[in-house]
């Protein structure tokens, strides 16, 4: 065996894995210089693997020369590898952001910095993973360091939502591992390329269950409709720099794992369940939407707005078949994983201002603070789908894979969730644009965090524009 | 097989415990009873044949790890949350 010890793949999983280490050991002082620039160099890792990937240079790597099945493989195809570079780029924005959100002396920082870092090698081993067994012990890494994230402000309502979270995550993650421990009862090995041939159409009825506790696990970890109960909480009471990561990378990560397990291993057993998925997908997009158009506070508004818009997500199974739902699939993902981080972190910095989390205070706001609210703007256009945005791809696409598979329905749904979002969007953008009162006065915010803000939005529109390779790399190793 | 009817049966019961307690700390006994459950699975199934299988044993020992984090994390939420509110449950906070 004649590997190359260091490729990328490794540096993106040990360089978190150090910063959060130092930024433990070292304090909040120093931290954000240490989690910025390890996250620069994640970043050029995750894009030099993707460019790698493209290029259908294979990407795996045993765990210490031990292959499957004993061992424990490493691999990445374009839909990981895509995952992968998303999940970089928004975390070293949030990096630069947290630095200037949090008071040095502020005790969340304290916290923030190295759990940031074990979350983000959590998401990273998860995206890397080709075993259901290792991928249990990343969901529970990505869980854990979650949960201590939504609890790092200590404040009671923090704790009483990341409690929420964490048994919510904790029955979904066992439900998860006892699905594993029925598949490997039933076929005596984790790893999925091997898992791969031997699931069949006519697999036991064991298999069958097994497949359902899993799924169900993880969709109670994705907060599909009706197991969302715990995310506006916990995605609303955080501080923004911490909404943004668990809205934008936590809850996708799950979905992806999904994904990677129906298109995967399972796809003989899962595909009676694609129109369950569906259906709860529009329930949420409904639901979610509804509840967002009612919120009183911002930050619920944002939450609840991400309940509907991962109902998209479980509106593409019954399309899959084809490679362009896929892609829609994705888009969405990119869409939506720019768009909430952008917007959460803009609530972050209105909230700051004004000093109340309501969708009243916002008043004047436009006046203020004009990049802010143009961000949200942004992030609005991507929510609601609106040309040339990545949601309008992502829509586009998924219009277009329904009609021609025949599901006008998915159709109508998709455009009647872009309609919905546009109304929550602009209650939020109607009362910005009120005039201030008398004697508001708004707190001074580093104009840092507005550019913040403002790259992420951006980024989700123009990603419209540019999607090809996304688009081809999302094809790579299918 | 009796092994892993067992652990589904304990599974299942923890399962009830953490949906259906009310009290946070019994919240966390049952969620260590549903992983028990599921590591006597995981033991059980794969004992069918004579020679026991070393794989599973060795993922139940990370399981355990994993479970031992869990719950300790969630013993330090509740601790904070007692000083906090002075309980141990949740409080419906049906907020505004």
């Amino acid at each position: 065996m004649n590997e190359a010890v260091f490729t990328p793949l490794i540096g993106l999983l040990i360089t978190p894995l150090i910063w959060a280490t130092f930024a433990f050991i070292l304090g909040p002082k120093r931290s954000p210089w240490i989690a910025i620039s390890g996250l620069a160099i994640q970043s050029w890792f995750s894009f030099e693997l993707a460019r790698q990937v493209s290029l259908g240079v294979s990407q795996q790597h045993a765990v210490g020369s031990w292959g499957a099945p004993l061992g424990i493989d490493l691999a990445v195809d374009g839909l990981s590898a895509a995952m992968l570079v998303l999940t970089q780029i928004v975390a070293f924005i949030i990096a630069i952001y947290s630095r200037s959100y949090f008071k040095p002396n502020d005790a969340a920082a304290v916290w923030f910095w190295p759990l940031f870092g074990f979350l983000i090698s959590g998401l990273n081993a998860l995206f890397i993973s080709a075993d259901l067994f290792n991928i249990y012990v990343t969901l529970e890494l990505v869980g854990l360091s979650a949960i201590g994230l939504v609890a790092a402000g200590g404040g009671k309502q923090q704790i009483t939502a990341a409690l929420r979270y964490l048994f919510a995550t904790l029955i979904g993650s066992s439900a998860y591992l006892l699905g594993v421990a029925l598949l490997y009862g039933s076929y005596g090995t984790v790893s999925i390329s091997t898992l791969q041939p031997l699931i069949t159409q006519d697999a036991p009825q064991l298999v069958l269950i097994a497949c359902g506790l899993m799924i169900a696990g993880l969709l109670i970890k994705t907060a599909l409709f009706p197991f969302h109960f715990w995310l506006p909480a916990a995605h609303g009471s955080a501080a923004a720099p911490i909404s943004a990561l668990l809205s934008a990378l936590v809850v996708k990560a799950s979905f992806y794992l999904v994904l990677r397990l129906y298109l995967g291993p399972l796809e003989p057993v899962a595909s009676h369940f694609a129109w369950l998925l569906a259906i709860l997908g529009c329930g949420a997009i409904f639901w979610g939407s509804w509840q967002a158009i009612r919120a009183a506070k911002l930050k619920r508004l944002i939450a609840y707005s991400t309940v509907a818009q991962l109902g998209y997500l479980f509106l593409s199974f019954p399309l899959l078949a084809e490679l362009v739902a896929l892609q829609a699939v994705t888009m969405q993902i990119f869409a939506h994983g720019l768009a909430k981080a952008g917007m959460f972190v803009a609530a972050g910095i209105l909230i700051k201002a004004t000093g109340e989390d309501t969708v009243a205070g916002l008043a004047g706001a436009v006046e203020r603070l004009p990049i802010t609210m143009f961000a949200m703007g942004l992030s609005g256009i991507t929510l609601m789908g609106l040309p040339p945005s990545a949601g309008f791809l992502a829509k586009w696409l998924m219009i277009d894979a329904a009609l021609t598979q025949g599901y006008w329905m998915i159709a109508f749904v998709v455009l009647a969730g872009g309609l919905l979002a546009a109304v929550y969007v602009f209650r939020i953008l109607r009362q910005a644009f009120l005039l201030a009162p008398p004697h508001g006065e708004m707190n001074p915010v580093p104009r840092k965090l507005e550019w913040c803000a403002f790259t992420l939005s951006a980024a989700s529109v123009i990603l419209g524009l540019r999607g090809v390779e996304l688009m081809h790399l999302v094809g790579v190793g299918l | 097989m009796i092994f892993a009817l067992c652990g589904i049966a304990l599974f299942t019961m923890g399962l009830l415990g953490v949906v259906i307690l009310k009290n946070l700390l019994r919240k966390i006994l049952a969620f260590n009873v549903m992983g028990s459950g599921i590591f006597l699975v995981l033991v059980g199934l794969a004992q069918r044949q004579d020679n026991p299988d070393a794989v599973p044993q060795a993922m139940v020992l990370t399981g355990i790890v994993v479970a031992v984090a869990a719950t300790a994390l969630a013993l330090a939420l509740i601790r904070k949350l007692h000083s906090l509110t002075g309980q141990i449950e949740f409080v419906d906070e049906r907020d505004e």
